[in-house]
C-alpha cells in the first residue's frame, strides 16, 4: 500500500550545465516499503499541483497532498504524502461475452477544483468512476436518542433535550464514487479527457470516442466511430484523443498508423471527418517488419498553451505545430539504439509497451520515459537533452541526480550503460509535471518517484 | 539461393511463427483480445509474408519438396491474422478455426472434377465464410479431417492446380507437421 518514494532536487539548469555545483536537493519523505506487487499504471497531478494521484493494477487510487510550506522547517518544502487511498475499480466478468474485465486503472484525470472537495475520473478497461475526496474534521456530538457509542437510548430516560454540536475530530479523508459511467464501450477504454467546459468529457476505445456529460450516467453521445462496416477490413485502430485545453469545441486523437486527427465537434454530431490530419510520410530507407508497430502513436498531449500537440510512438517524440499537418515542428529521438534490436523487442513483447509523455507547465520542457529506469527530458529552446535513472541505488540523499548515458557502440567509457545490459523489465511508462513547478512524478513499475528541483 | 535472401526469408518465418504463437497466447490473455495488439500482430505476420513472398519470386521457383510445405504454411497463414484478425465477430477478431481457403487445392479453378461423394469437408461446408476469416492451420481444427491417404484420393483428379507448390497433395495436408519446420 505505501509507496516507497524519495525526493532529489534537480535544478532547471540541469539540461544546460550537467555538472552545476549548484544543484541541491532535499531528502523527503522515504517511507517504509512495504512494497505489494501492484505495478502503478497512470500518475497524474492535479490542475494545481497539490495533489498528485496514482492508479495501480489492483484497481487502487492512492492519493498525495502536498504538505504546506512551513518557517520551520524550510528545507523539507512541500513533501508529498498520503492523503487518500480507495479501491476505485473491482474485477468484473461479462458473463455475456465470457471475459474477465481488468480492474486496473488505465487512467486518472482530474477536476479542476471548484469547491472544498477533489473530484477526479478513474477508468479501467469499460468503466470510467467521478469520485469525489472530501476532508471530514468535524462530528455531531450530542444527539437526542442515542449515546456516544451510538447505542439507542432509552427514551424514558430522557428527560431534556439539547442541539447536537459539532465537535473537532481527527482528519478523515473519505472517497465516495459519485458517479459511474458505464456499459458504453465495447472495446478497451484507453483514454479520458476532460473539457475545458467543466461539464462533459470524452472517453475512448480502439474504435469510438463517446461524449459524456458529468451528471448523467446513463447516456452518452458517441462523437468518433471508426469500426469498418467488415472488421476485416481494420487497417487502424484510435490509440488516444484528448481535448483542446481551452477550445472546448476541439479534440484531437490518434491513431496505430502514426496520424492524428483534429475534430471541431460545432461541425457535426458525428465528427467521422477531421478537420485536421497530422502525418508524416514514412520513411522507406527504415522500413522493417516492425514499421507499422512502431509508428503507432501511444500518446498524445497538447501543449499548455494549446498551439502545439505533442505524440510519443515508440522510438520517438514528436512536437507537432497545429498550424502545420505535414510534418512535425519537431522529433526527438528517445532511444534510438533500439531501432536495430525490434525483433528481440517483438519477441519478448516490450515493442507493444505504452509510453507517455508531458509537457512542463511553460511547454519548454517535454518528458517521456525509456527502460532501464530511465527518464529523458528534452529542452526544446536549447535543444539539450538529459537521461536521467530512477532508482534507490543510485540516488543518495543530497546526491545530484545524475545524468545517464547509454552506449551505442565501441568503446564503452566508464559511467555509460551498454545496449545489452539494459533491463527491459524496467520500463517508465508512466510520468507526470507538475503544472506550474519542476516537480515531476514518474512511475517506475511499483515504485513512485517524485523529483523536485530547488532554485537557489 | 542467395545468403542473403535465405537469412531475409529464416527472419520472415520466425517472425511468422513468433507472431503466431503471441496471437495464439493472447486468445487465454485476462481481460480479453486487445484489439490493438491484434491488429499490430497480424499486420507483422503481413509484412513477414509479404517479404517471404517477394524474396521467393526474385528467386525463381521453388525447388526440394521442403520448399512447397512451407509455403503452403505462408499461403494458408496468409489466409488468417493477415487479413483477417480483426474478424468477424466483435470484440473477439480471433479467426475461428476453419480451414483456411487458400490452403484447399480444390478451391482452384478450371480443371475441378466433380466428385461428390469424396469431397473434402471444406468444400461440403456450407457455412458462409472468407478467405480473411480463416484460422491458422495450427489451431485444433473442430471438424474431422480426411486421413492422408483419403486426401490424396480426393486431390488426386485435379489436374495443374493454379497455385505452385500446391501441386504436391502432400503439402495440403495438415500442416500442423509445418510449423515445427520452422
Amino acid at each position: 500500500l505505501l509507496r516507497f518514494y524519495l525526493c532529489f532536487c534537480l535544478s532547471t539548469d540541469t539540461l544546460t550545465a550537467l555538472a552545476s555545483s549548484t544543484l541541491t536537493f532535499s531528502p523527503l519523505v522515504s517511507t517504509a516499503s512495504c512494497v505489494s506487487a501492484d505495478i502503478i499504471s497512470t500518475v497524474e497531478f492535479n490542475s494545481s499541483g497539490e495533489l498528485l494521484a496514482t492508479g495501480d493494477k489492483g484497481g487502487r487510487v492512492v492519493v498525495f497532498q502536498r504538505e504546506q510550506e512551513s518557517k520551520s522547517q524550510p528545507q523539507r518544502r512541500g513533501e508529498y504524502n498520503v492523503y487518500s487511498t480507495f479501491q476505485s475499480h473491482e474485477p468484473e466478468f461479462d458473463y455475456l461475452k465470457s471475459l474477465e474485465i481488468e480492474e486496473k486503472i488505465n487512467k486518472i484525470k482530474w477536476l479542476p477544483q471548484q469547491n472544498a472537495a477533489y473530484f477526479l475520473l478513474s477508468t479501467n478497461d469499460k468503466t470510467v468512476k467521478l469520485w469525489k475526496i472530501s476532508e471530514r474534521d468535524k462530528r455531531p456530538e450530542g444527539y437526542n436518542l442515542k449515546d456516544e457509542d451510538g447505542r439507542i437510548r432509552d427514551p424514558s430516560t430522557i428527560t431534556s433535550l439539547r442541539v447536537p454540536v459539532l465537535q473537532p475530530m481527527d482528519l478523515m479523508v473519505e472517497a465516495t464514487a459519485r458517479r459511474i459511467f458505464s456499459n458504453a464501450h465495447t472495446y478497451h477504454i484507453n483514454s479520458i479527457s476532460v473539457n475545458s467546459d467543466l461539464q462533459t468529457f470524452i472517453s475512448t476505445d480502439d474504435l469510438r470516442v463517446n461524449l459524456w456529460n458529468l451528471e448523467i450516467t446513463d447516456r452518452s453521445f458517441n462523437i468518433v466511430d471508426i469500426k469498418p462496416a467488415n472488421m476485416e477490413e481494420l487497417t487502424e485502430v484510435i490509440t488516444s484523443a484528448e481535448f483542446h485545453p481551452q477550445q472546448c469545441h476541439t479534440f484531437a486523437y490518434s491513431s496505430s498508423k502514426g496520424s492524428i486527427r483534429l475534430c471541431d465537434m460545432r461541425q457535426a454530431a458525428l465528427c467521422d471527418k477531421h478537420c485536421k490530419y497530422f502525418e508524416e510520410p514514412e520513411d522507406p530507407s527504415t522500413r522493417s517488419f516492425f514499421s507499422e508497430i512502431i509508428s503507432s502513436i501511444s500518446d498524445v498531449k497538447f501543449s499548455h498553451n494549446g498551439r502545439y500537440l505533442m505524440t510519443r510512438d515508440y522510438l520517438t517524440v514528436k512536437v507537432w505545430d497545429l498550424q502545420m499537418e505535414n510534418k512535425p515542428l519537431e522529433t526527438y529521438q528517445v532511444h534510438d539504439y533500439l531501432r536495430g534490436k525490434l525483433c528481440s523487442l517483438y519477441e519478448n513483447d516490450c515493442i507493444f509497451d505504452k509510453f507517455e509523455c508531458v509537457w512542463n507547465g511553460s511547454d519548454s520542457v517535454i518528458m517521456t520515459g525509456s527502460y532501464n529506469n530511465f527518464f529523458r527530458m528534452f529542452d526544446r529552446n536549447t535543444k539539450r537533452d538529459v537521461t536521467l535513472e530512477a532508482s534507490r541505488e543510485n540516488s543518495k540523499p543530497r546526491a545530484i541526480l545524475k545524468p545517464r548515458k547509454v552506449c551505442v557502440g565501441g568503446k564503452r567509457r566508464k559511467d555509460e550503460i551498454s545496449v545489452d545490459s539494459l533491463d527491459f523489465s524496467k520500463k517508465i511508462l508512466h510520468t507526470t509535471w507538475h503544472p506550474h513547478e519542476n516537480i515531476i512524478a514518474v512511475a517506475a513499475t511499483n515504485n513512485l518517484y517524485i523529483f523536485q528541483d530547488k532554485v537557489n | 539461393m542467395s545468403a542473403a535472401i535465405m537469412e531475409v526469408n529464416a527472419e520472415a518465418r520466425r517472425i511468422l511463427a513468433v507472431s503466431i504463437s503471441k496471437l495464439y497466447a493472447s486468445r487465454t490473455q485476462r481481460g480479453g483480445l486487445r484489439l490493438h495488439r491484434s491488429l499490430l500482430l497480424s499486420l507483422v505476420m503481413k509484412s513477414a509474408r509479404d517479404i517471404y513472398h517477394s524474396s521467393r519470386e526474385s528467386e525463381g521457383p521453388p525447388v526440394g519438396g521442403e520448399q512447397p510445405s512451407t509455403e503452403e504454411a505462408m499461403d494458408a497463414c496468409s489466409g488468417c491474422p493477415g487479413e483477417a484478425n480483426p474478424g468477424h465477430r466483435e470484440p473477439q477478431p480471433e479467426p475461428e478455426s476453419v480451414e483456411p481457403a487458400p490452403e484447399d487445392p480444390e478451391g482452384c479453378d478450371g480443371e475441378i472434377t466433380e466428385d461428390k461423394e469424396n469431397r473434402s469437408p471444406a468444400r461440403q461446408s456450407r457455412k458462409r465464410r472468407g478467405k480473411a476469416s480463416a484460422a491458422p492451420d495450427f489451431l485444433p481444427s473442430k471438424r474431422a479431417r480426411l486421413e492422408p491417404g483419403e486426401e490424396r484420393y480426393a486431390a488426386a483428379p485435379l489436374g495443374s492446380c493454379c497455385r505452385a507448390g500446391a501441386v504436391d497433395s502432400l503439402s495440403a495436408l495438415s500442416l500442423n507437421r509445418v510449423i515445427p519446420a520452422f
